[in-house]
């Protein structure tokens, strides 16, 4: 405990307050590129600890929606808050990173000139700074804790080997454990299984399922099958804003929902 | 972790030990063997020698940036000029009486242009301890300006690269300037001696190869750690996925602010010790022909390897030497044919070659010993 303090000091006065159970505010977000609004007045609350599924066709804007959280992309109008106090807006990418919003690209991206330990080693949470990386060593309970996420997601045996030779469903559960070994409180996780065998996404929907509770993990899939299996929650997104959103049959009945998208893409 | 420890293993261990070797054996032949013996080595060679390391130290400097951080910089020869340029104005202020004409103060082509003092940025120029804060402050402070305003509006690529050309274009046509007060087009020449020392003296000369050798291997000590930090794994990230290692906690741009400014800085110190050596610095260092030359080197060398850096720019120095001698205005072609062939044949480079030339004669060594 005392370790991670000290390692928190550049991050320590943004824990985010989730009294109210909610750790993740999106109102009245608005962004739009060259006229076509991407994210049109968007409200959206993750409480903290929970599994919540997005869906919608392509273009709803859940990859925008991910941007907009991480501060890849500003948004014209609205408020982001992390826990009740943070505002988003206010930091950086690499802020936001260390206070503890974790993301996973659609495209798994690895560093894949490192070892999969080096990447792990990368990912841990401590202060990031110039000064103390150029000085850091391991420590005992770093090393458990790269030891341990190796072991979720199985790839203690290739742990010295180069990130660039796993195989795609591998750099998939790499970068899980890249945003595991930050400690993040919010994972967002971009199509975890697109390209993965049917083995692949099943270990991956236990994982993700087993994720929440410590974390809150925010999945955006096109995989119906796969969103089914693990949802307790599930939004709809439409042209930038919530078309609908409860339990899974609350949504495969929703009329609207039937119209715009499960009418068209599911089978 | 699993190989077997020799004590040759690692490249910091072959390169600081090579360099050691030549640096023991040259001030041996030099000192101890007669000018007319086969073993002797004369001070031009010792001079040449000591110019391919400054020249070495440069490439490492290169391989930092663009090896290790993927920062193709073009203009690592301003860097270098500016070093060579603060080494410069200390040995112009220690000719002092016994220039052309006799004033103790002003630098010949100060009294040439009829001025009557030093400008304000000739301040201090007389003292050594002065002249070394320059050499690493001057090259250090604009690549740190410009790295923070480039890299913090992210700008990088080939963007980046066209910037670093032009930087070093605009010192090019401001030091051709005789009003800049660095002497103009002939830059600065006609040193006499350093610390009192005359520069003409073989045991100067040997004196400043050894420095240099010093330098290089202290220098490659220092990269070695960096690369193999933490920091270095960071950098190497930054390398190959910027923008994923933002979303990891890192801010990037002050990752590659540091590192460039600090290959900056490498730069300087191998211009200030070239200089001394070459007896002239003018404003031909800024071309940015000079830069290309030192991409170069780390790819033939092979990049991201740091050893590369140095085993390209030995060579490629080497080489042109011996070209310029024979066929002088050939060097240019064989220089971009030698850079076409490596890009195409040898991506690593020539140590890439190595581990291929290791099998293979392990591979001929046993069938030859069984026949």
């Amino acid at each position: 405990m005392k370790a991670q303090a000290s390692s928190m000091r550049a991050t320590e006065n943004l824990v985010p307050d989730t009294r109210h159970g909610v750790i993740l505010y999106l109102e009245n977000v608005s962004v739009s590129f060259d006229g076509f609004k991407a994210l049109n007045d968007l409200n959206l609350y993750i409480n903290d600890g929970e599994l919540r599924c997005l869906i919608g066709a392509n273009g709803a804007g859940k990859t925008t929606m991910m941007d907009v959280i991480t501060g890849k992309t500003r948004p014209d109008q609205g408020k982001i808050n992390f826990g009740q106090q943070i505002d988003l807006l206010k930091l950086n990418e690499a802020e936001i990173a260390q206070a503890g919003i974790g993301r996973k690209f659609q495209k798994p991206t690895v560093f894949e000139a490192l070892s999969v330990y080096e990447n792990l080693y990368l990912s841990l949470k401590m202060d990031k700074g110039i000064w103390y990386s150029l000085w850091h060593q391991l420590n005992g309970e770093q090393k458990d804790d790269i030891d341990r996420i190796l072991a979720i997601i199985g790839l203690t045996e290739q742990r010295h080997g180069l990130a660039g030779n796993l195989s795609h469903g591998q750099k998939q559960w790499l970068e899980i454990g890249m945003l595991l070994a930050a400690k993040p409180r919010v994972l967002l996780v971009d199509e975890p299984v697109a390209g993965m065998t049917l083995q692949e996404t099943e270990r991956t929907a236990e994982l993700l399922t087993s994720l929440a509770g410590e974390h809150s993990v925010v999945v955006v899939e096109h995989d119906m099958s796969f969103v089914r299996s693990i949802a307790r929650t599930v939004t709809v997104l439409h042209q930038g804003s919530v078309l609908a959103e409860g339990s899974m049959a609350h949504i495969q009945s929703h009329p609207d929902v039937k119209r715009v998208y499960l009418g068209e893409e599911s089978t | 972790m699993n190989y077997p420890i020799s004590k040759f293993s690692s490249p910091l261990q072959r390169v600081t030990g090579l360099l050691f070797v030549m640096t023991l054996y040259v001030v041996i032949a030099n000192t101890f063997f007669a000018p007319d013996s086969f073993w002797h080595v004369s001070d031009y060679s010792v001079t040449l020698l000591g110019k391919y390391l400054c020249y070495a130290l440069l490439a490492l400097a290169v391989d930092l940036v663009w090896g290790y951080c993927g920062i193709l910089s073009l203009g690592h020869g301003a860097f270098f000029a500016l070093g060579g340029y603060a080494m410069g104005m200390y040995l112009m202020r220690q000719i002092g009486e016994r220039g052309v004409y006799g004033n103790p103060d002003l630098p010949d082509f100060m009294v040439f242009l009829s001025w009557d003092s030093l400008p304000w940025f000739w301040w201090g120029s007389d003292s050594f301890v002065w002249m070394i804060v320059m050499v690493v402050l001057a090259p250090g402070l604009l690549a740190y300006i410009f790295g923070a305003m480039a890299f913090r509006s992210r700008v990088s690529g080939v963007y980046l690269s066209i910037m670093t050309q032009a930087m070093t274009y605009a010192l090019l046509l401001a030091f051709f300037r005789n009003e800049m007060g660095f002497g103009g087009n002939n830059g600065l020449t006609d040193f006499k001696d350093i610390l009192g020392f005359s520069l003409q003296s073989s045991g100067t000369r040997l004196t400043l190869f050894v420095l240099t050798t010093v330098f290089l291997g202290l220098a490659y000590f220092i990269c070695h750690r960096i690369v193999n930090s933490k920091a270095g794994k960071v950098v190497m990230a930054i390398r190959d996925a910027e923008s994923r290692t933002r979303f990891v906690g890192y801010n990037t741009a002050k990752y590659k602010v540091a590192i460039f400014t600090f290959s900056a800085v490498l730069a300087g110190i191998a211009g200030a010790l070239y200089v001394p050596q070459v007896g002239i610095i003018n404003p031909g260092e800024f071309s940015p022909i000079n830069s290309i030359e030192m991409v170069i080197w780390v790819a033939i060398g092979g990049r991201g390897t740091l050893y590369g850096a140095i085993v390209g720019a030995l060579v490629v120095s080497y080489a042109k030497t011996r070209f310029t001698a024979i066929m002088p205005e050939a060097w240019l072609f064989a220089l971009g044919g030698l850079f076409v062939l490596v890009t195409l044949l040898l991506p690593k480079g020539l140590v890439g070659l190595w581990p291929t030339v290791k099998t293979k004669a392990q591979q001929l060594w046993p069938k030859e010993k069984a026949l």
